[in-house]
C-alpha cells in the first residue's frame, strides 16, 4: 500500500515527466521549422530580415488615405494599409453600431410592423456570406453607367459605376484627419468625465460638427464655399468627396451584416431588463421614449458592452475581405508584397502582430468601457 | 339558463386580438402599421414582379430576356451544373451529388435527439465524412479517380465545412481540456494557441496555411494545399470551440469533480461519465452557432483559390453571353447559401427554447 506521500511524489514526477516532453516536442518543433525555413530560403536564394521595410515598391494599388506613388518605400505602403484597414473599420464601427441600435430596438419593439420589418432585415442579411455580399455588391456597383448616367440624389450626390460622389466641406485630408482625432478625443473625454449617456451623444455629436463648420470657414481655400459639392463637368466630377466603389461596397456590407448582428445583440440586451424598472417606468407616467431612453438603454448597455466589443474586433478582421473586391486594406498590401518582394515571413509576421495590437487595443477599450458603465454595488 | 362557454380561447384569435391592439392601439401605431405594410409589401410585389412573372425561365428563350424588364433564370438553367458541381467531370456528377447529400443527411441526422452521444456522433459523422471522400475521390469504389483539385462548387462548399466540424470538434475539446489543466506548461501552450488563433483574420490564416507553411514544413508533411486549408480551418473552429467548451465547464460546480476524485474514480472517468455530458448540453446552442458561422466562413477560401459555390457563381457568368445576368447567379448562389444557414440557425434557436423550458 501506498503511503500518501508516496502517491503525491509520482503525481509530481508524472506531471514534471509530461510538461518536459511537451516542452521538448516544441522546441523540436519550432526548431525544426526554422531549420526547414532556412534551408527553403538558401534553395530560392532569398535573404531574411527587414531590410527590404526600405526598397522601393514600384507598384500601385486601388486606395489610399495618404499620398501614394509607385516608388513609395516597403513600410510606407505597409503603414498606408494599415490606415485603410483602420479607417473603414472605424467607420464600419460607428455605421453598424448606429443601425444595430435602431433596428435591434425595433426588433424589441412591441409593434407588430417594425418588428416584422426588423425580423426580415435581421434574416436576410445575418444569413448570407459578408464575402458574397461584399462581392454582389461591388458586381452591382462596377455594372452602373459612367459618370453620364450617374444616379442623382438630389443635386448633391451621385453614384456611378466610378463611385459615389458626396458633397463634403472644403478641408485639406490633413484637417480631415486631426478632425477625426479631435472627435476620438472628446468621446474619450467625455466617457471619462462619466457624462450621462445621451447628453454625452448631443455634445459629441454637436462639438464634432460645430467643430467641422469652423475648421471648413477658417481652412477653406481662397474664393470658395465652406461646403464643396460635386458637379458634372465634361465626363467627369468635379469637387466634393469622391468614395471609390470598392471602399464603398466594403463599407456597405460590412455595414448591412453587422448591423444584423448587433441588432440581435442589442435585442438580448433589451430583453434582460427587468420587467418591474419597466413597470416603474409606467407607473411614473413616463413616456415610451422616455422608458427607452432613461431606463433600458441605460441598464441594458452593461450586458451589450461585451458582446458589442467582440463585434467590433470581428469588423475590423471582416476588413480582409477588401481584398476580394480589390480594396487595398493591410492584408491586400501584405500579399502583394509577398508576390512582390518574396519577404513572406517577415510580412506575415508584420500583419499577425498588427492584427495582435489592434485587438488588444479594441479589447482594452471594451473594457475599460465596461468598467465605466458597470453599476456600483452597495 | 345561459351555459358559460368555457372553451379556451383560439391561439389565433388571441394573436389576432395582440396584434390590433399593439399594431392599431393608437393613431400614431396605426399609420406606422399602414406605412411598414405597404412599403414591405411594395418591395415584395416589385421583386416578384422581377424573379417571377416577368422572369424568363428556360435556357432556350435565352433570346426573350435581351430587354431585360424581368429575371433572366436562363443563365441558371443552363448553369446550374457549372455553379454546383464546379470543374467536377461532367459524367461524374452523380457521384458529386451523391457525396453532398451524404453530407446534408449527416448534419439531418445528427439534429435528432436521440443521436446526441458522443460514440453515436463521432461513428455517425466518420461514416457520413467518409462516404463523402470515397465518393468523390472514386478510385477506392473502382470508379474514375477525381483528385481534389477537381473538386468544386456546392459539393466543395460542403466538404470543407464537413471535415472542418469533424477535426475542429477534438481540437476544441483538447485545447478547452489543455487550458483547464493543472500543469503549466499545458496550460500557457493552449492559451498561446486560442489567444493567437482568435486574434487573427481567419483570411490570414488559411492563407498562411495555403502560402506560407510549405516554407517551414519538411516536403513529408507538407500535403495537398487543401488539407493542410482544412487543418488551419479546424485550427480556427477549434480555438473558437475551446471558448465555448470553457464556458460550458464553467457551469459545472467545483464539488463535481472533487467527489469523484474522493470516490476514487480515475480523471478519464469523471471528464467522459460525469463532467462532459453535461458541458456538452451547457455548450450545445454556442455549439450550433459556431457551426451555423462556420458554414458562412467556408466562402472564405474562394479568396485562397479554392473553387467553391462562390467562385464556380463567379465562373458561371464570366462568359460574354451569360455576362448581364449576374445578378441572377448572385441571388441564386445566395439563397442556397441562405437556406442552409437560415434552418441551421433556425434549429439552433429551437434547441436554445426547448433547453430554456427544461430547465425550470
Amino acid at each position: 500500500m501506498a503511503t500518501a506521500e508516496e502517491l503525491r511524489r509520482r503525481a509530481k514526477r508524472r506531471s514534471f515527466t509530461i510538461q518536459s516532453a511537451i516542452l521538448i516536442l516544441i522546441v523540436l518543433a519550432v526548431w525544426g521549422a526554422v531549420s526547414n525555413a532556412q534551408y527553403n530560403l538558401t534553395r530560392l536564394n532569398m535573404t531574411s530580415g527587414f531590410s527590404f521595410l526600405e526598397r522601393d515598391t514600384g507598384w500601385d494599388y486601388s486606395f489610399s488615405l495618404i499620398e501614394r506613388s509607385i516608388s513609395d518605400r516597403y513600410y510606407y505602403t505597409l503603414f498606408a494599409g494599415l490606415l485603410n484597414t483602420l479607417f473603414v473599420g472605424f467607420i464600419c464601427i460607428i455605421t453598424t453600431t448606429f443601425f444595430g441600435f435602431i433596428i435591434g430596438t425595433l426588433r424589441d419593439a412591441r409593434h407588430p410592423a417594425l418588428n416584422f420589418a426588423a425580423n426580415v432585415y435581421v434574416q436576410i442579411f445575418r444569413n448570407i456570406p459578408l464575402i458574397l455580399q461584399a462581392i454582389f455588391l461591388y458586381a452591382i456597383l462596377i455594372h452602373m453607367g459612367g459618370p453620364r448616367q450617374a444616379l442623382n440624389i438630389g443635386d448633391v450626390a451621385f453614384l456611378s459605376g466610378r463611385g459615389m460622389m458626396l458633397p463634403g466641406l472644403n478641408i485639406a485630408p490633413a484637417a480631415a484627419v486631426g478632425l477625426l482625432l479631435t472627435s476620438i478625443a472628446i468621446a474619450i473625454g467625455l466617457i471619462i468625465k462619466k457624462t450621462s449617456l445621451w447628453r454625452g451623444i448631443a455634445i459629441w455629436f454637436g462639438g464634432t460638427i460645430v467643430l467641422s463648420l469652423l475648421a471648413a470657414m477658417v481652412l477653406r481655400p481662397e474664393g470658395e464655399g465652406v461646403f464643396s459639392i460635386p458637379a458634372l463637368a465634361g465626363l467627369r466630377f468635379r469637387g466634393g468627396i469622391s468614395v471609390p466603389i470598392e471602399l464603398l461596397a466594403l463599407i456597405v456590407s460590412i455595414t448591412l451584416y453587422g448591423s444584423a448582428y448587433i441588432a440581435e445583440i442589442v435585442r438580448g440586451g433589451l430583453a434582460q431588463v427587468p420587467r418591474g424598472l419597466i413597470e416603474a417606468g409606467q407607473a411614473l407616467g413616463l413616456s415610451n421614449m422616455s422608458i427607452w431612453s432613461r431606463i433600458k438603454v441605460p441598464m441594458a448597455l452593461r450586458s451589450i458592452i461585451p458582446p458589442l466589443g467582440n463585434q467590433w474586433i470581428f469588423m475590423m478582421k471582416a476588413t480582409t475581405i477588401g481584398i476580394a473586391i480589390g480594396f487595398s486594406d493591410l492584408f491586400y498590401i501584405t500579399v502583394n508584397s509577398i508576390s512582390q518582394s518574396g519577404q513572406t515571413l517577415e510580412l506575415i509576421l508584420i500583419l499577425m502582430l498588427t492584427f495582435l495590437a489592434i485587438n488588444y487595443s479594441i479589447a482594452f477599450f471594451t473594457n475599460w468601457l465596461n468598467a465605466r458603465l458597470q453599476l456600483k454595488e452597495h | 339558463m345561459a351555459a358559460t362557454d368555457i372553451t379556451p380561447p383560439s391561439r389565433f384569435a388571441e394573436a389576432r386580438k395582440r396584434f390590433v391592439k399593439t399594431g392599431f392601439g393608437s393613431p400614431l401605431a396605426a399609420i406606422t402599421s399602414v406605412l411598414v405594410f405597404t412599403l414591405l409589401a411594395y418591395i415584395a410585389w416589385g421583386f416578384l414582379d422581377w424573379a417571377a412573372f416577368r422572369a424568363v425561365w428556360s435556357k432556350e428563350d435565352v433570346a426573350l430576356c435581351g430587354d431585360h424588364s424581368g429575371a433572366c433564370w436562363s443563365v441558371i438553367d443552363a448553369r446550374h451544373r457549372l455553379i454546383l458541381f464546379g470543374t467536377y467531370p461532367y459524367e461524374e456528377h452523380w457521384r458529386s451529388t451523391l457525396a453532398a447529400v451524404a453530407i446534408v443527411v449527416t448534419v439531418l441526422v445528427s439534429c435528432l435527439p436521440a443521436m446526441w452521444r458522443a460514440t453515436r456522433l463521432a461513428v455517425l459523422w466518420i461514416v457520413g465524412f467518409a462516404s463523402y471522400y470515397l465518393l468523390m475521390e472514386g478510385s477506392l469504389l473502382g470508379l474514375a479517380q477525381v483528385t481534389t483539385d477537381g473538386w468544386g462548387g456546392l459539393s466543395l462548399t460542403l466538404f470543407l465545412f464537413a471535415s472542418v466540424v469533424l477535426l475542429g470538434m477534438p481540437m476544441g475539446l483538447g485545447l478547452a481540456l489543455m487550458r483547464r489543466s493543472e500543469m503549466p506548461v499545458v496550460r500557457w501552450f493552449a492559451v498561446a494557441i486560442i489567444d493567437t488563433v482568435r486574434s487573427l483574420p481567419l483570411v490570414t490564416t488559411l492563407f498562411t496555411a495555403a502560402v506560407v507553411a510549405p516554407l517551414f514544413l519538411p516536403s513529408w508533411l507538407e500535403g495537398d494545399k487543401i488539407w493542410r486549408v482544412i487543418f488551419a480551418f479546424a485550427l480556427f473552429f477549434g480555438a473558437y470551440q475551446a471558448e465555448v467548451f470553457r464556458g460550458g465547464f464553467q457551469a459545472i460546480p467545483k464539488g463535481q469533480f472533487e467527489a469523484g476524485k474522493a470516490l476514487g474514480i480515475s480523471y478519464w472517468s469523471i471528464l467522459g461519465r460525469i463532467v462532459l455530458p453535461q458541458v456538452f448540453r451547457h455548450a450545445l446552442p454556442s455549439t450550433i452557432n459556431m457551426i451555423v458561422v462556420t458554414f458562412k466562413e467556408t466562402a472564405i477560401v474562394t479568396i485562397i483559390g479554392f473553387f467553391d459555390i462562390l467562385a464556380s457563381g463567379k465562373t458561371a457568368f464570366g462568359t460574354a453571353q451569360w455576362s448581364p445576368y449576374y445578378i441572377e447567379v448572385f441571388l441564386f448562389v445566395a439563397a442556397i447559401y441562405w437556406v442552409f444557414i437560415f434552418s441551421l440557425g433556425q434549429y439552433g434557436e429551437y434547441l436554445k427554447s426547448r433547453m430554456a423550458i427544461s430547465e425550470h
